[in-house]
């Protein structure tokens, strides 16, 4: 018999909510943390809205010591260091002195794309002033990917694995499914996982060049992301960290742990960039077959699934991600599961969706919810045609959920999806 | 500026870097950087780079090998300001 993984702690820092108590009301109340961004409309961006989680600068004074916080200028790390550090005292574990052994069971995977953008552009200034001797001992680590995990793991004191994983935005499920692995195959006890991604110009000018992002929405931000919806347009860009500390049955239990929820198993693949899959497009085949090997890994039957967390980034492809879904389940109409998208509210976190997006898997099977997918009011045709309207909906239900499936597709053909059972 | 006043510039420098605050109290000329005041050797670049800044002088890779202890930081800072 295999062993039981669950989760013990959560944090978030998201454009609507920078603590779990904050962000699970504002999921449930649809409160977007899409905002005008003057700096985007001075660099020329077509899209001139984003999110970006919002919080005093004193505020990290209650993560960060005076002396790594010199020369501080990574807001991925800051929002990675910010939820990893809530998650793992909410689940009541300890930050380990400096004269204690390393909790030799305990390890962090938590993912990113990039890591300290802005620290790195600072340091290309100097580079190529002739600078190189200025850029002092904080260059390095806050612009190694590996900076947010190395970070946690040395407040924390962990001894197992301290490492970051990276696939677009695929990042933050593949992690949870990373240390789900680590657990099941008695590697370790307690993983702190999650993903982080830096806010501002230098990353989500890359997506704005290619032209995948909303235009007509900068005097109206709220409105602008709209996943499922037939005036969709594009995916609004954000930033943010989600984590969660996933740990054995038998170790949470030993310590009394409160238990949010439990992890059946997922899938991770790639479709290889073939079969209509590309760079930047999916192979819907590979999409179908992560999700089957998911519901076969959890050992469950479609019919099981109370509700779906979709990737749905609010560009022309959520249809096809709905026609995957359906074909992959062998669910449609009324049969098809509860569906939603929270990226209507924060945007598309890039590698930090996947994290941000369990965390709010984790709080509806807690608090018994669905929340709405705000603005897709107007639901694609496609859509419309293969699930009934009732099964996305547009403002929070209240209802027990049992079981829901969360996936994540990112660049590169990548795919991943996990399924959480409530406790 | 004397050395009394230079001493009080450098430990200003220094303490954000300081792991054993304790040790703070009684700092004397031969007070070592990484041996009494715990500071991460990854640091040492950092205390350079702010007493090139307090003291508007440059401190060359020779010199900043041996900027281990305030007796050796005092004489590299005072031969740079005399120059």
């Amino acid at each position: 018999m295999s062993r039981r993984v669950v989760i013990t702690g959560l944090g978030v820092v998201a454009p609507n909510g920078i603590n779990v108590p904050e962000f699970n009301e504002a999921i449930q109340n649809g409160t977007s943390g899409i905002r005008f961004v003057e700096e985007l409309k001075t660099l020329n961006f077509n899209c001139q809205v984003a999110g970006i989680p919002v919080y005093n600068k004193d505020y990290i004074n209650e993560y960060f010591t005076p002396l790594q916080q010199k020369g501080l200028n990574a807001t991925g790390l800051e929002y990675g260091v910010i939820a990893g550090i809530d998650a793992w005292k909410d689940a009541g574990l300890p930050l380990r002195e400096k004269q204690d052994k390393p909790l030799w069971d305990a390890g962090v995977i938590f993912g990113t794309g990039i890591l300290g953008v802005d620290k790195f552009r600072e340091a290309i200034y100097k580079v190529d002033q002739g600078q190189v001797r200025r850029l002092g001992s904080t260059s390095v680590i806050q612009t190694m990917a590996s900076g947010v995990s190395a970070f946690l793991g040395g407040m924390i004191g962990c001894g197992n694995i301290t490492t970051t994983n990276s696939s677009a935005c695929s990042t933050g499920t593949e992690a949870v499914l990373m240390a789900y692995d680590r657990i099941i195959s008695k590697k370790a006890e307690i993983i702190l996982t999650g993903s982080t991604s830096d806010s501002g110009p230098y990353i989500w000018g890359g997506f704005d060049a290619m032209r995948i992002l909303p235009h007509k929405y900068n005097e109206i931000p709220t409105a602008a992301s709209r996943p499922m919806s037939a005036t969709a347009s594009g995916f609004v860009p954000s930033s943010g960290a989600g984590a969660l500390v996933i740990e054995s049955l038998e170790s949470a239990q030993k310590r009394g742990a409160t238990i949010y929820a439990e992890i059946l198993g997922g899938h991770i693949n790639s479709g290889g960039q073939r079969s209509g899959g590309s760079m930047t497009a999916s192979n819907s085949i590979a999409i179908k077959e992560c999700i089957r090997r998911a519901v076969v890994d959890a050992n469950i039957q479609p019919t099981d699934i109370d509700a779906i967390n979709g990737h749905l980034t609010a560009t022309g492809k959520d249809a096809t991600e709905i026609s995957n879904w359906s074909h992959a389940l062998g669910l449609s109409g009324k049969d098809f599961p509860y569906i939603n998208s929270l990226k209507c509210m924060i945007g598309h976190c890039i590698a930090a969706s996947g994290s941000i997006e369990s965390v709010a898997t984790v709080l509806q099977l807690k608090n018994n919810f669905v929340f709405g997918t705000i603005n897709s009011d107007d639901l694609h045709p496609e859509i419309a045609a293969i699930i009934d309207r009732e099964k996305i909906p547009v403002k929070t239900i209240y209802k027990d959920v049992n079981i829901i499936a969360k996936a994540s597709f990112g660049f590169g053909d990548v795919n991943s999806c996990v399924i959480f059972k409530k406790y | 500026m004397t050395k009394e006043e230079l001493i009080s510039k450098l430990k200003t420098i220094i303490t954000p870097y300081v792991e054993n605050k304790d040790a703070l109290g009684d700092i004397t000329e031969e007070t070592d950087f990484i041996k009494d005041l715990e500071i991460n050797s990854a640091n040492l670049v950092d205390v350079v780079l702010d007493v090139e800044d307090e003291f508007g002088i440059e401190i060359d890779n020779d010199a900043m090998e041996k900027m281990l202890t305030i007796k050796a930081s005092v004489a590299i800072i005072q031969d740079k300001l005399a120059i």
